[in-house]
């Protein structure tokens, strides 16, 4: 007996070894239950974060546009009621009014990590005897760079460009027969048109992206598309991509600018996580109320396998709270084991699993990894839910009365 | 002068207490006990001896009546205050020893004191060794209790009964289940710890000739406790 446990600790523990078969099926079966919730909410991680980060490497989570032209009904009767029809306006406005200012106080925000003005407008690309419709943005590498990971997607060239200089995308080249360090003729609306060099060739993932955005420095941009000094969007990434809306919200209401979050430009899909999410939860929920109910039976049948004895602890002098506290001690001791073998048997999943889903060049599908908390709170779930389990068992050991136990 | 250590009056016990199938088990029992007394406690099966050895014991209440040990009155007391004086003044013999089967014969002897104190100690390791010492098994202390004979787990329940120094020890039956030898030898260690430590004994027996080797014989006759010299067999 070692002298550092109290005796509910000790009993509980025999109790365990000595029923060794009872206590080890039980031990598995949450072993199981455990590591069925911890692969999948690694897996379901994984794929949210893989979505996610596919959604943001494509764009802002925070667009600033300039505000819109409304319009301002001159007839205004008070007290009697005026029949009608405002037709929307035209928006003239495609111009970040005093961007740079604005720029700067954007860098200022709390919440805010990278701030990136961008002047963008149709063009269209020529090579001898075709013409593709694209769009023509102008960026500050250094800025845009930290939230578009453009250099990371480079397939061919290079992502450094200069005012000569134009990166395109994996579709669009392949559409023109384009190679790094063909020249190309860019014309813009206005009738302006630039010779440029390609510099790079990206590839964001996404066939519409490649086909249909062609990258050049902000000063390029501005000069062909005829806005000179003016920027038509800055972009802006936050520390927590989940203020979006909120950031964008304070904004719009302190700026006087439009400001669009990327929450709200892809609904669609947040309902879809969420409606995964739920789903999830409730697979969660049923698993751990099988593990609940597993170790709560276990523990009955234990209870009434050794009423005798706790009756002679009684008799003994062991008071109600020790009794109970056997018991309980017992729910969390298969709690906690059970969850430290699920989370290994999750491990393992998760090492089967990056070995198995691969793409035909060898990658993972995305990465799925547990991370420590996980593991600790799992840990901490499975032990007080092996606690609560054992708690209907540990109060009917509690109030046994011992004479009746005694007798058996 | 001899110091009173326990005391029953007008002890009462009925089940199903106001209802047609209310049964009365005992009545009126009036009964003391000395410090030190070696007391047999015979009775037909039936007639209320394991329910009032219960009683004594503080595992069950009586329905009616008075019932102090070492000057406690114990209907006062609630369950944790009765538990306490349980663990600290009683110890329990069985009929059928109950030892705990999880546990080695030194660690059942061990047990009462680990539930009073709440963590190991050496103190009640040399305790548990010094009492298996006393009942001749010392050199089985390490053997699971189950892996022992009828006798031998009886005196392990024994040395076990003595692990809190308790001033009364209950034995329910504690021969029953023995062979001749053994339910002698038994007897023979209850009464030596008896004379040598002056712990008193109540034994619930069926064996009239061990009954007579007792300071006392008290007799349960249909819950009442009998006259002396109305069994013509104490005679």
């Amino acid at each position: 007996m070692a002298s550092f446990l109290p005796f509910e600790i000790i009993a509980a523990v025999r109790f365990l070894r000595e029923g060794v078969v009872q206590t080890f099926l039980i031990i598995i079966g949450v072993a199981v239950g455990v590591s069925v919730i911890v692969f999948m909410s690694a897996l379901l991680n994984g794929v949210q974060g893989n979505i996610l980060s596919r959604v943001l490497s494509t764009q802002a989570q925070v667009v600033i546009m300039p505000a819109k032209d409304v319009n301002r009904p001159i007839l205004q009767v008070a007290d009697a009621k005026v029949l009608r029809v405002i037709q929307s306006r035209t928006q003239r406005q495609v111009n970040v009014d005093q961007w740079r200012k604005l720029q700067a106080s954007l860098a200022r925000m709390a919440g805010v990590d990278v701030v990136s003005p961008m002047a963008s407008g149709p063009v269209l690309i020529v090579r001898g005897a075709t013409t593709r419709s694209v769009s023509f943005t102008g960026i500050e590498p250094e800025q845009y760079y930290h939230f578009i990971d453009i250099p990371g997607d480079i397939v061919a060239g290079t992502s450094r460009i200069t005012g000569q200089d134009i990166l395109i995308g994996k579709d669009l080249a392949e559409d023109l027969g384009l190679r790094v360090s063909d020249k190309i003729l860019v014309r813009s609306s206005t009738g302006a048109s630039v010779t440029l060099t390609i510099s790079g060739i990206f590839d964001l993932g996404n066939k519409g992206f490649n086909q249909r955005i062609v990258i050049a420095l902000l000063s390029t941009a501005q000069n062909l598309l005829a806005m000179v000094g003016n920027v038509t969007t800055i972009d802006i990434t936050l520390h927590d991509p989940y203020t979006a809306n909120d950031i964008a919200d304070t904004l719009a209401a302190v700026h006087n600018v439009e400001a669009d979050s990327w929450i709200r430009t892809n609904a669609q899909f947040f309902s879809a996580m969420r409606t995964q999410n739920i789903s999830f939860g409730a697979i969660r929920a049923s698993v751990a109320v099988s593990i609940i109910l597993g170790i709560a039976s276990v523990l009955v049948v234990s209870v009434v396998q050794r009423s005798r004895e706790i009756g002679i602890l009684r008799a003994m002098g062991a008071s109600q709270g020790q009794m109970m506290r056997v018991f309980l001690v017992q729910g969390g001791i298969v709690g906690f084991i059970g969850s430290v073998l699920g989370s290994l048997l999750a491990r393992g999943f998760t090492i089967l699993w990056t070995m198995l889903a691969v793409n035909p060049d060898g990658t993972p599908f995305f990465n799925i990894s547990i991370s420590s908390n996980l593991y600790v709170i799992t840990a901490l779930l499975a032990t007080i839910c092996g606690v609560l389990a054992a708690s209907v068992p540990a109060l009917r050991a509690s109030r046994l009365d011992p004479v009746v136990a005694i007798r058996g | 002068m001899v110091e009173q250590l326990l005391s029953l009056r007008g002890i009462c016990k009925s089940y199903n207490v106001g209802t047609s199938a209310e049964t009365e088990v005992l009545n009126a029992i009036d009964l003391s006990l000395e410090k030190g007394e070696f007391c047999a406690l015979i009775g037909p099966s039936g007639s209320g001896k394991s329910t009032l050895l219960n009683i004594i014991g503080l595992l069950d209440r009586p329905t009616k009546g008075a019932l102090t040990i070492e000057g406690r009155d114990t209907l006062t007391l609630d369950d944790k205050a009765l538990t306490h004086l349980r663990s600290t003044s009683i110890g329990f013999v069985f009929q059928y020893h109950h030892l705990l089967s999880a546990f080695t014969a030194l660690e059942n002897v061990m047990m009462p004191i680990l539930v009073q104190r709440g963590f190991p100690n050496g103190a009640m390791h040399e305790r548990a060794e010094e009492l298996l010492e006393r009942v001749g098994l010392a050199r089985w202390k390490d053997n699971n209790a189950m892996n022992m004979s009828g006798g031998q787990q009886q005196r392990v329940a024994i040395a076990r009964s003595l692990a809190n120094r308790p001033a009364l020890i209950l034995a329910d039956e504690p021969t029953g289940n023995l062979d001749t030898k053994s339910a002698d030898g038994v007897f023979e260690l209850m009464r030596d710890v008896n004379k040598a430590q002056g712990t008193s004994f109540l034994i619930v027996t069926h064996n009239m000739a061990l009954a007579k080797r007792c300071d006392r014989i008290i007799e349960v006759i249909d819950g009442r406790i009998a006259a002396p010299g109305t069994d013509p067999e104490l005679a």
